[in-house]
């Protein structure tokens, strides 16, 4: 019943993109926006959110008739998860993608009263043809409403790794992010053709960059969080493609939200707003094409059918052939400014920064698709994994992290240095501070100590400047802030990181210099879905001092699927991190057990900046 | 002209990337290792399980013969599983049966040969486990079909009746 009710409204939800669109061409000559524009906007948005609630509703109730629940759903799953299982597949995310589709347009004529009627009904247009693509995409290739006869008595169960609370609110709060720069990209369109690209649209366009940037950086790192923990690999960044995919729209977003401020102050870079609103949205579009259509192998890759990466394909490019026309044919380029900047000023280090994101954004673009250009043109396949980004990345983020530290100190238009003596004191302190901490750890002097005084010396100026500027600027010193204490904790995580790995049997010990690792025994529980095997282990340090740790083993009964639950113990100054996995046919376990010094830091600096941005987005909204 | 350009080569660009990720999708992306098979199998120098006599590999395998060369132990279960297709191999007369005894006592060795018969024409001893290193093989059982000095197929985990029919079809 319920996916009944689900399949119609999204049927009704298809058909009112036509009333909508047929009302807005009507309406582009008139002065004055028609509300029945507004109604039917409303009115789409209440059919997918019906559709979407009949989909969940389906999944509460185990209505194993329906396709989608019985492939990712079964009666003995906690109703927590049968909800979240909603959006845990393929059909599911897609009627949600389509959801925030549809809620965030709604939010977008509601908002924007005070703008040139003509660009609200092009951004309307644009987003609607966006909002048709899914619509056909779900429809005809994805359905969640398909109908099985004769209905199955059980389902096959939710993948137990999709069974975590970070990764149940993970989807909906990174398709926020994604799903905001849907609404960026119309709305450059729309700004691009009615030649509107000006400062009042700058201020207004930045609160849309602002929210899906927070959300998309809350949905990196919940997604991150849940890969520490769950999948155990014991790491927050692994460079796989799907991590890549969300990281290329996050740096394409933060180089455009710079942009906007030039463009906000001074009418110049118009050129790099619009190409990095298209280019934001394009790469949005372009990972879901790369982990949904199966072309690369990913956690996310869902279903590997090539209708739908086909489909996916398209219209994609449908978008960008559309971009690019709107681009050569309505773009005119600034003529009023001229394009000097003089070296010392703000828009120069902004613009400073926009090159090294590109170089950033190149280097993963690159690293992503690369291995697929390779083996279609001379079928040779490669992997392309850490140590590619690393060594290209890691040395550029030392001028980066200068930058960061005294652009925001430049003034408009042309600035001079103030406080000299401050910024090489301060560069000095960073300088001897790294020598003496880099000196004590057995690891490659130089190139680590540059890279740790230019994080500390950011570091540093952002600290001192919360106490001399006060709240002057707070959202910006804050997330400049966090990114060097983000920078400064994956470093020394990288630097300290200890690891053991070995084959224990019960009642074996692990001895080595610093520790002993006791295998003290198991014991089994039952719960709800699954079967627990908890081993206990007691890690006696040299100093005396004791840790148990519990790693746990879960034997899912629905689909049959043995995860392993890390056991972490987080301090302030480190993680202990412990994972056990059972080896076939064998009596022992496979133990690793980890010392991760600040990955609480790594967590907390990110939560910071997407705080500092919800600071920058309230504040702007007092001003106004 | 020279405005122009630039929005073609941005189309052609765009385009070329649009048939590249076409093509990308029909690759199937499950990842195959690939097996060397082109190459020399390697040379080792090892006992016999029987005489513990020190043999060269190429005295045994001569180029224009089938060779099986099956790594086993007693130890290992699904080796008693593959033994019965070892035997049925064994009544094949173009095909030769090296055995490559992985890591075991000889005693318990004989014995599981003395039970389940023996199919092997020669069997080497690798106590250590050093040449099925050298082979490049994932575990026990594991066996390599080869001709003329090369790897014509290789079986990982135990021979089963479909490997059987293929490995008499490719030796005819």
């Amino acid at each position: 019943m319920a996916s009944l009710i689900g399949y119609y409204s999204l049927i009704i939800g298809f058909s009112i993109s036509f009333l909508i669109i047929f009302f807005s061409i009507k309406n582009l000559s008139k002065s004055k926006l028609d509300n029945k524009i507004i109604f039917s906007v409303f009115f789409q948005f209440f059919f997918v959110s019906l559709s979407f609630l009949g989909l969940v509703q389906s999944f509460i109730s185990s209505d194993f008739s329906n396709e989608t629940v019985f492939n990712h759903s079964h009666t003995t799953v906690p109703t927590f998860y049968k909800i979240s299982g909603a959006w845990g597949n393929h059909e599911g995310s897609l009627l949600l993608w389509l959801l925030v589709l549809t809620l965030f347009i709604f939010l977008f004529l509601l908002r924007s009263n005070d703008q040139p009627k003509k660009y609200r009904i092009l951004t309307l247009l644009f987003q609607q043809i966006i909002i048709v693509g899914f619509f056909v995409f779900l429809i005809k290739t994805s359905s969640p409403f398909n109908y099985i006869f004769p209905i199955p008595n059980e389902g096959l169960g939710l993948n137990p790794i999709l069974q975590d609370p970070a990764l149940a609110i993970h989807p909906p709060i990174l398709y926020l992010g994604y799903v905001g720069s849907s609404i960026i990209f119309s709305s450059a369109l729309a700004a691009v053709v009615t030649n509107y690209i000006s400062s009042s649209w700058a201020k207004h366009i930045k609160k849309w960059i602002l929210t899906s940037w927070i959300f998309l950086t809350l949905g990196i790192l919940l997604g991150s969080i849940w890969a520490y923990y769950e999948l155990g690999w014991g790491g927050f960044w692994f460079w796989d493609p799907v991590e890549n995919v969300s990281l290329m729209p996050w740096l394409a977003l933060i180089t455009l939200l710079h942009c906007t401020l030039v463009l906000e102050k001074k009418q110049i870079l118009t050129s790099w707003v619009v190409i990095l609103s298209i280019a934001t949205f394009t790469l949005s579009m372009c990972g879901t094409f790369l982990v949904r259509s199966g072309i690369l192998n990913s956690v996310h890759t869902f279903a590997n059918d090539p209708e739908r990466g086909l489909y996916i394909l398209i219209f994609l490019f449908i978008l960008v052939f559309l971009s690019i026309f709107i681009f050569l044919f309505f773009y005119k380029s600034e003529k009023t400014t001229t394009n000097s900047f003089f070296w010392l000023s703000k828009e120069t280090s902004i613009l400073i920064n926009n090159w090294f994101m590109m170089y950033f954004l190149s280097v993963v673009l690159i690293g992503t698709t690369y291995p697929i250009f390779l083996e279609v043109l001379s079928s040779e396949k490669i992997s392309v994994g850490p140590p590619f980004y690393n060594k290209l990345i890691i040395p550029f983020l030392v001028p980066f992290l200068l930058a960061m530290a005294i652009g925001p100190k430049l003034k408009w238009i042309k600035s001079e240095l103030e406080n000299k003596l401050n910024l090489i004191l301060f560069l000095i302190i960073s300088l001897l501070l790294s020598t003496f901490i880099i000196r004590n750890l057995d690891i490659n002097f130089l190139i680590n100590t540059i890279l740790v005084t230019s994080a500390f010396y950011l570091f540093l100026i952002t600290l001192k400047d919360f106490f001399s500027k006060k709240f002057k600027n707070l959202s910006q010193n804050l997330a400049h802030f966090s990114f060097s204490l983000l920078i400064l904790s994956i470093l020394f995580n990288n630097f300290l990181s200890t690891e053991i790995i070995t084959n224990l049997k019960i009642n074996e010990t692990y001895e080595n210099d610093a520790l002993k690792i006791n295998f003290e025994g198991i014991e089994q529980r039952d719960e709800q879905n699954f079967k627990a095997i908890i081993g206990k282990f007691v890690i006696e340090h040299n100093g005396g001092q004791t840790d148990i740790m519990q790693p746990e083993l879960r034997i899912y009964n629905q689909p049959n699927i043995i995860t392993s639950e890390a056991d972490i113990k987080t301090t302030l100054y480190k993680d202990k991190f412990m994972t056990m996995n059972s080896v076939q046919n064998q009596e022992y376990f496979n133990i690793r057990y980890q010392v991760k010094p600040f990955m609480i830091w790594i967590w907390l600096s990110t939560f910071l900046i997407s705080l500092s941005g919800l600071i920058g987005f309230f504040k702007k909204r007092y001003e106004n | 002209m020279r405005t122009k350009i630039f929005p073609i080569s941005l189309i052609i660009i765009v385009s070329v990337i649009f048939v590249i990720f076409y093509k990308g999708l029909q690759n199937s992306n499950i990842y195959e290792p690939q097996i060397g098979n082109q190459k020399n199998i390697p040379v080792f120098i090892a006992k016999a399980f029987e005489t513990e006599e020190i043999f060269k590999s190429e005295d045994i395998f001569e180029g224009d013969k089938f060779y099986l060369m099956n790594i086993w132990s007693s130890w290992c279960a699904p080796c008693r599983d593959e033994h019965k297709f070892l035997l049925n191999l064994s009544n094949q007369k173009n095909l030769k049966i090296i055995g490559l005894n992985y890591k075991d006592k000889k005693k318990n060795a004989t014995n599981f040969l003395n039970e389940l018969n023996n199919p092997y024409d020669f069997i080497f001893s690798d106590t250590d486990g050093t040449i099925a290193i050298e082979w490049g093989a994932y575990g026990v059982p594991e066996s390599f079909l080869l001709y003329k000095n090369k790897i014509v197929k290789k079986i990982i985990g135990p021979i089963d009746q479909n490997s059987l029919l293929e490995i008499k079809e490719l030796i005819q």
